[in-house]
């Protein structure tokens, strides 16, 4: 009678964080700031994006006595990063009962041919994705929620913004076809032909589709949602900011209220600076994290 | 007949689930951001999502009042999960109810169970328990309206219902569709 980590359930996490703010952190301070500005939940990391990329080396699942800490710090859910492919780190994961295990390309890939079987695991899953075929390919793996890439740890939207309107374009392309249109979509796209059918159907994806990579403002938040976002994640975004703080608040704000341009203007105003930001164009190639994973 | 116009609480949240529901029983619905938002509705949902951040909404919104006189007013109020939260004594304090949250555990712990629920005709509805709270304590003027494994998991005094489950989150209409009826008695 009592069945745990069903689909329902484990999806069903991920429509309750709609319309909210997930913000990385890197200790129980930062976490405590971002549930006290309103986050529905925290993404645990040891470094944030932008030190990734600016530090170099191989980037890993975070310290399980930090993500500890954070745990017993928040009351709001707390996810934390595995490499693509690093089941071992996912099983610590949790083992640690976190709340999600966003398999991620921001930590170096472990596995350069294959993702972590999601479905073997309880908790589940969030992953990335550049594109509808990829967004499909990770939910017949398991994944439970999407999140567009974009580029993490630039604060520059531009490849959220790509990303995105790539996923809800040929969604909307894929609910004018016929049968034999939707095979060759299935096969073009490298996604289940049965997938390719229920989203053609249903004009949306089987599971929440969120947005992250390069969300720095108020404003950038109100974007992602009118662009069809259902949350947005925020990485380097706040805590590089000059006032983590108040720049949390007013994304929480500017996410509730993405249709109503005067509460975005309210939210705007008087935020202090943005983090330090890189143009992505202008990354070199083996700069670029949205290209791990495929 | 002029459809009835119910609200969704949507600073955050699972609010389509509600609205789809909702309107597949032939009311309208308007996502509430603001005051404003409450004028002129036949009833309100407060749906499931994580208290702490509805909280800071509520009063960055200057929605405490407002959502308290809309109780009091005798119109229909059917929170879920987190909804069921903000009802309680240490929130909006609209219910004489003491709610522990994520009462069963973190999100590994997440459940579905068979529900008996008081006025619901038939089979056992398919709880939806993610993150769930328990109501831990209750006034004697508040119905009990569902428990599992002994914990109390459905309440109801007057015309406000709260559960710490997920019917918008099921195929089974009958939760939404009682909550509907009290519109057309």
């Amino acid at each position: 009678m009592r069945d745990e980590s069903t689909p329902r359930v484990k999806t069903g996490l991920a429509e309750m964080l709609r319309g909210g703010v997930i913000m990385d952190v890197i200790d129980a301070e930062q976490a405590r700031i971002a549930e006290a500005a309103g986050a529905t939940a925290v993404m645990a990391l040891e470094r944030v994006p932008s030190d990734i990329r600016r530090d170099g080396g191989v980037a890993r699942m975070s310290d399980p006595q930090m993500i500890r800490e954070i745990q017993a710090a928040v009351t709001i859910p707390v996810m934390a990063k595995a490499r693509i492919g690093h089941f071992a780190e996912a099983q610590i994961l949790e083992a640690l009962e976190v709340d999600y295990i966003d398999e991620s390309e921001v930590l170096t890939p472990a596995d350069e041919a294959n993702h972590i079987d999601k479905w073997a695991f309880e908790v589940p899953f969030v992953c990335g994705a550049t594109n509808l075929g990829e967004a499909l390919r990770r939910i017949a793996e398991g994944a439970c929620m999407i999140r567009s890439k974009g580029e993490a740890g630039t604060g520059d939207v531009v490849e959220a913004v790509r990303h995105i309107r790539s996923i809800t374009g040929d969604i909307k392309r894929l609910s004018g076809m016929d049968g034999g249109e939707l095979a060759t979509a299935a096969k073009n796209h490298q996604a289940p032909l049965e997938l390719i059918r229920w989203v053609a159907a249903n004009g949306k994806l089987p599971v929440p589709l969120f947005s992250a990579g390069g969300i720095a403002t108020p404003a950038d938040a109100a974007l992602m949602m009118q662009l069809g976002a259902e949350s947005v994640f925020v990485g380097s975004g706040i805590f590089k900011s000059e006032d983590p703080q108040t720049r949390a608040e007013r994304v929480v704000m500017a996410t509730t209220h993405f249709n109503d341009p005067a509460k975005v203007l309210e939210a705007s105003t008087g935020l202090g600076r943005a983090m330090d930001s890189l143009e992505a164009r202008k990354l070199p190639e083996d700069q670029l994290l949205a290209g791990r994973g495929w | 007949m002029v459809a009835p116009l119910v609200g969704i609480l949507a600073l955050q949240g699972g609010v389509l689930e509600h609205a789809a529901h909702l309107r597949a029983l032939g009311t309208e619905v308007r996502e509430v951001r603001t005051p404003a938002g409450l004028d002129g509705l036949d009833a309100l949902v407060l749906p499931g999502g994580e208290s702490t951040t509805m909280t800071l909404g509520i009063a960055r919104e200057g929605l405490e009042e407002p959502l308290r006189a809309f109780a009091a007013s005798g119109r229909p109020v059917m929170a879920t999960c987190a909804g069921l939260i903000l009802l309680d004594r240490a929130h909006l304090d609209v219910l004489p109810i003491d709610c522990e949250r994520n009462a069963f555990g973190r999100q590994i712990r997440s459940f579905e169970g068979d529900v008996d629920v008081a006025g619901i005709d038939g089979p056992p509805h398919r709880g939806v328990f993610i993150r769930a709270p328990k109501v831990v304590a209750h006034d004697d003027d508040v119905e009990v309206l569902a428990t599992v494994e002994d914990a109390v998991v459905g309440v109801r005094r007057g015309t406000v219902e709260g559960y710490a489950f997920h019917p918008e989150l099921t195929d089974d209409g009958r939760l939404h569709a009682a909550f509907v009826a009290q519109l057309r008695d």
